[in-house]
Order: structure tokens, then C-alpha cells, then sequence
């Protein structure tokens, strides 16, 4: 499986992936307003497996959007694998989103009424990438999640663990610089769980960046890094001595 | 991300929804098949009344017994009035007098049944006229010949039958040189008239036309005339060939003021005017249906395209998300929306087409040319806005809030 992981994998850079300076997010304007993010700064190397915790409010969701190119932020500078997106429009980032970032989250999002092939395929339609080196790449992100024989299913037809799966497929074919999972494991049972989790290992022992925000500890505990946030601060940057030895 | 790509999305997004994709079609071509069919109709109506008022001659004038019509004046005073006589028609084919008439026939109609061995025939028109009544009322003779002057003057018992007596009478065999014998009298069938079809209710083809001399002497004896036909040298001077047979009738007739006329005079050309003007009504009409329909059809575009961007905007943040730039989006939508109305409109026009072939309430459809192009052009027109518009507006969206929509 390390093999597939690899076959799928292409080269990853020693440079930050993620340069965050400063990021600040605020909702409404004057008194009535409300700081998501407070004054964020954080980088994370390539290669890294990070969890990003804290309770609800804290702003780590919103701090995912920052770094996902989904929202931009009200003022601070965003480098992405050395690009800065903090000033790029709309249309930008939608590039930047399907070449550098794949997107795990917690209701999976895959397009209904679509087979997994096709899901897993759609990223690099968007690219550019020819019909069928895209339906090989597919395939072998397919079997590396361990859906190699599900490829004609539909979302309906696939149970939660599954179609997570099929997502994480879908983030790996495009062969992104970040994988980003905002709360991966929040819809899935304990063995989807445990599996997926499992997956997160063998992406990052390849060499991919993994980025994982989440509210529960054992999920954060899987990571080598784990940043605490709090009312739209970083409060907490520390090496998981359970992983790192 | 090829043209080529975005159009296989489009395609698979109206697969995926099939029975929204089956309806919204039907809208459009039920809209635009109705804007062709009624405007047809309305185009047929109106051709066919202007082809049987063709068929009576436009610069034909009738003159009949009776001061303004047929009603009650002409009864009451009908002590007083003279009747319409060959010598009335005479008069008026005097040159000095009237030279905007061309040519003037006497008519004196009766009723009367017609027999061939068991097959019998009341013909709606038994007329018995003189030669020039065949230009004055655009008769022609398909098979035979016309009955002559001569024939008049000998009253000869010859007869010229319409087609649908014919058949009556002989079923398929030719009629020339037959015999029959109509209110007792045996006539010799000489020539058979050109297809006339039916004028309003009366079937123009139901017809029996006799020497006038021939009628007099052997049926309805000297009895005054119905009608004077007499046709004007062009359209454009029955006015003037009216006048001046008003004033040749009402010298002999001794008439002073039009309130005492004992005859009157129907103008085709007047006629004309006034069905053209209500077919004219008829038509706009139907065209202000048609208009509603349409655009009914279009506000249901609009308001599918409207749904299918709200219900998919879910999908849209999907397809942001992982990398589609909104150019991609909006392509993919307008596509769907210009797919969808290409195929409602073409669909319109082929049920357009096939829906005007059938005859609607007796009137067979004729096509508006343009009338295709501009339903087809306005159903594209309202998909394309109509569906650009919320389209437009969703691939606007951050994927972030695209993505919350429930």
C-alpha cells in the first residue's frame, strides 16, 4: 500500500507549505464586531502531520478556510508552497485550490448521483488533465483507499467510511501539496475511523503534508504536531512526543 | 479545462436529472409549438377567406330586388317596387352611361331537384344566366364546353353542372353529353365546372347553371330576375361602376332619394375589406395567445433555471472547492440552459409543424415563416438569460458559503 501511496506521490519541496503572518478574520463591522482569527501566524513544513484543535468558536474552522483558499481573511499575509494567495482574486484561488490543496471534510462532499470514479476524476477534469492519464491516476487513488473494486458505485450506494474514502481519493489523485481535513472523522464510526486515520499515516509516511483540524483529542493525538487555538488564537504549538520520538 | 469537457458536464447534469430536464423541454415546447400552431391557424383563416372572396371577383357588384337588403323595408314596400328584368340588364351594359362596367349577367335562381335513373341531386345554386356570367363569377369549365349566346337565344336545354352534382348524379363516370332532368325537364349535361370548393356554408360546387331562356320558358316562367352580376373593368372602379349603375336602375326605376331604392347593391371589394379586417383581429388575437403562452413557457425557464441553481448551489461550492474556476461553472450551466431550450425549441417547431397539418375547427393552418424563427429565437433567448442569470450569480459565490448552503 506504501508503494501505491508513493506511485501517486510527487516530489515534495523542504520549504514551508504554509506561511501564515498575522491573519486576522473579522465578522461585522464597528462594536458589533467579532474576531474569528486574532492575530494568527503559523508555518508548517513539508511533510508534516498536524493536528489543529480546539473547542467550537475558537476559530479553527475558520483558520482551515484561510488555509484551504475556501474565505480570505480581513488582514495578514497567506503563502502557499511559497505562492501569496492573501491577495489573489476569486478565479485565482479556484486554480490554487485544485492544484495545491485536497479537501477532506466532515460531510464528505462528493458531487451526487456521481459515480466514485468520476468524483475522484473531477479535480483534474478542472485542471486539464487528459481523459485518460486522469482515469489511470483515479484508479490507482481508488485502490489505495481500498475502493479499487467500488470505482461504478454512487455516493448513495457507499456507507459513510466509504465515501470518505472515495474524498480522500479525490484529494490524493491531484497529487496536492496539502492534504486538509476539517473534522474528517466527525459523520464516521469508530472503525471508519480507525481506518481512515490509518490512511492519514501511510499518506504522511509518503511524504505528504497532513493538515487536520478536529475537536477530538484521539484524532489529534494521531498527528505529530498539534496547535491548540482559543477565542481566534493560537494558544497552544507543541510536538506529539507519543509520535516523534 | 476544454469547451469540449464542460459540454460532457452539461450534458451528464441534465442526465442526472432526467425528469426535471424531460419537463422543463416540454414547457418550452408545448410554448413554442403553440406560438407556431395558433398563429397558423389564424394565417390559414385568414387565407381561406380571402381565397373564397378571390374566388367571387373582387371587382364584382351584386345588384338585388329589394331598397337595403333583405329585411323588413324591402317587404313592406314591396307593392310599390319594380322587379329586376332582363331589360334592367340590358341597360346597363350601356357604355356611355356606365363605362366602368365590363360585362353584365342576369340571374333568376329556382329551386328544383335533379334526376339521373335513381340518383337524385338538389343543387344549392340553379341558376339560370347568360354567357358573360362565367367571367363576372369566376366559373370555369373543366371538362365540355360553356353554353353559347346561341344556345341562349335558342333556348336550348343544356346545362352546365358543378362537380359535386356531377358526382351526385353520375358517380365517376364523365357527365358530358348525359342526360338529366331537373324539375321535370330534360337537360343535356355540356360541360363540367372547375373545382369552385365552398364559399362560408354554401357548397360552391352544388350547382346547375341553365340558358336563362331556357329557365324562363321551361320552369319558372316570366318570372323577375334575383340578381344582376355585373363586374367592373377593375377592383379599383367598382366604386365608380356602382355609382353609375345606381344611377342607370334608378332612372328607370323612377327612384329619387335611396330611401325609396326598391334594389341594392353589394360591392365584393367592400366585403372584402371588412373580412380582411376581422381575420386581421382574429389573427392578433390569436398571436396575443400565442405571446402569453410563450411567455408563460419563459417565466417556467426561468424559474426551473432558477431552482436548479439553488438546489445545486451545494455542488457548486463542491466543484469551487476542488479547483473549478468560475468560468467553468458558469459554462456548464449555460449550456445546460442553452441545451435545454435548443431541444424544447426544436422540439416546438417539429410539434409546430406536425400540429398544422391537421385541420383545427375547419380551418387548415398555414405556417407564419416568421413566426418560427421568432418562438424558437425567444425560447433560446429567455433560457439562455433566465439561466445565465442565476448561474452567473451562484459561480459568483465564495466556495465557503456555497458550500454551508443547505
Amino acid at each position: 500500500m506504501a508503494e501505491a501511496v508513493e506511485a501517486v506521490d510527487s516530489v515534495v519541496d523542504k520549504q514551508p507549505v504554509i506561511e501564515v503572518q498575522n491573519a486576522i478574520k473579522r465578522y461585522g463591522v464597528g462594536d458589533a464586531s467579532i474576531f474569528a482569527l486574532n492575530g494568527v501566524s503559523l508555518s508548517i513544513e513539508a511533510g508534516e502531520y498536524v493536528a489543529i484543535m480546539g473547542p467550537s468558536g475558537s476559530g479553527k474552522s475558520t483558520l482551515m478556510n484561510i488555509i484551504g483558499a475556501l474565505d480570505i481573511m480581513t488582514s495578514g499575509k497567506y503563502f502557499l508552497d511559497g505562492i501569496e494567495i492573501s491577495s489573489m482574486d476569486e478565479n485565482h484561488l479556484a486554480i490554487v485550490r485544485g492544484r495545491k490543496i485536497g479537501f477532506i471534510f466532515q460531510s464528505f462532499n462528493l458531487i451526487p448521483r456521481t459515480s466514485a470514479l468520476a468524483n475522484v476524476e473531477l479535480p483534474m477534469a478542472y485542471q486539464g488533465v487528459k481523459p485518460k492519464e486522469r482515469r489511470e491516476r483515479a484508479m490507482v487513488a481508488l485502490d489505495v483507499v481500498g475502493l479499487g473494486d467500488r470505482v461504478n458505485h454512487e455516493p448513495t450506494e457507499l456507507s459513510g467510511g466509504q465515501q470518505q474514502r472515495v474524498a480522500v481519493a479525490r484529494a490524493l489523485a491531484t497529487r496536492p501539496a496539502l492534504l486538509l481535513a476539517d473534522e474528517p472523522t466527525g459523520a464516521l464510526d469508530s472503525k471508519s475511523t480507525g481506518d481512515l486515520l490509518d490512511l492519514f499515516d501511510q499518506i504522511n509516511a509518503a511524504g505528504r503534508t497532513v493538515v487536520v483540524i478536529t475537536h477530538e483529542l484521539d484524532v489529534a493525538h494521531r498527528a505529530k504536531r498539534i496547535i491548540r487555538m482559543r477565542d481566534g488564537k493560537i494558544v497552544g504549538d507543541e510536538i506529539n512526543k507519543e509520535r516523534v520520538a | 479545462m476544454s469547451v469540449f469537457e464542460i459540454i460532457r458536464f452539461a450534458f451528464r447534469g441534465l442526465f442526472i436529472n432526467r425528469l426535471r430536464t424531460a419537463l422543463t423541454t416540454l414547457g418550452i415546447m408545448i410554448g413554442v409549438a403553440s406560438v407556431i400552431i395558433l398563429l397558423a391557424v389564424g394565417n390559414g383563416s385568414s387565407k381561406a377567406i380571402q381565397s373564397s372572396l378571390d374566388r367571387l371577383g373582387t371587382n364584382s357588384l351584386q345588384v338585388r330586388s329589394g331598397g337595403g337588403g333583405f329585411g323588413f323595408r324591402a317587404r313592406a314596400s314591396a307593392n310599390t317596387q319594380k322587379p329586376l328584368t332582363i331589360l334592367d340588364t340590358v341597360a346597363l351594359t350601356d357604355k356611355t352611361q356606365a363605362p366602368d362596367i365590363k360585362q353584365v349577367a342576369p340571374i333568376a335562381s329556382t329551386n328544383g331537384t335533379c334526376v339521373v335513373g335513381t340518383n337524385t341531386s338538389t343543387p344549392s345554386t340553379f341558376y339560370g344566366t347568360w354567357p358573360s356570367y362565367y367571367e363576372a363569377s369566376n366559373t370555369s369549365i373543366q371538362s365540355g364546353s360553356y353554353f353559347t349566346n346561341d344556345d341562349v337565344t335558342q333556348a336550348r336545354r343544356v346545362a352546365l353542372i358543378g362537380q359535386t352534382t356531377a358526382t351526385a348524379l353520375f358517380g365517376t363516370a364523365s357527365p358530358i353529353g348525359q342526360t338529366m332532368r331537373c324539375s321535370g325537364i330534360q337537360f343535356t349535361v355540356i360541360g363540367l365546372t372547375a373545382v369552385k370548393g365552398s364559399s362560408g356554408f354554401q357548397d360552391g360546387d352544388s350547382l346547375v347553371l341553365i340558358p336563362i331562356t331556357t329557365m324562363e320558358n321551361t320552369i319558372t316562367g316570366n318570372q323577375p330576375l334575383t340578381d344582376i352580376l355585373v363586374e367592373a373593368t377593375k377592383s379599383t372602379t367598382a366604386t365608380a361602376a356602382q355609382t353609375e349603375l345606381t344611377a342607370i336602375l334608378d332612372a328607370r326605376h323612377g327612384i329619387t332619394g335611396r330611401k325609396t331604392a326598391d334594389f341594392s347593391v353589394f360591392n365584393q371589394a367592400s366585403l372584402l375589406s371588412t373580412a380582411s379586417s376581422s381575420s386581421q383581429t382574429f389573427t392578433t388575437l390569436l398571436g396575443m395567445v400565442a405571446a402569453i403562452s410563450l411567455l408563460v413557457g419563459g417565466i417556467g425557464i426561468t424559474n426551473i433555471m432558477l431552482v436548479t441553481v439553488i438546489e445545486r448551489t451545494r455542488e457548486i461550492g463542491i466543484r469551487k472547492a476542488i479547483g473549478a474556476p468560475k468560468s467553468a461553472i458558469l459554462t456548464q450551466f449555460l449550456i445546460e440552459a442553452t441545451i435545454l431550450s435548443l431541444l424544447g425549441g426544436i422540439l416546438g417547431v417539429i410539434a409546430g409543424f406536425v400540429g398544422s397539418h391537421f385541420t383545427i375547427y375547419g380551418t387548415k393552418p398555414v405556417i407564419v415563416p416568421a413566426s418560427v424563427f421568432l418562438a424558437f429565437g425567444v425560447s433560446i433567448l429567455i433560457g439562455v438569460f433566465f439561466g445565465g442569470y442565476p448561474a452567473s450569480r451562484a459561480a459568483s459565490l465564495r466556495p465557503i458559503e456555497a458550500l454551508r448552503y443547505e
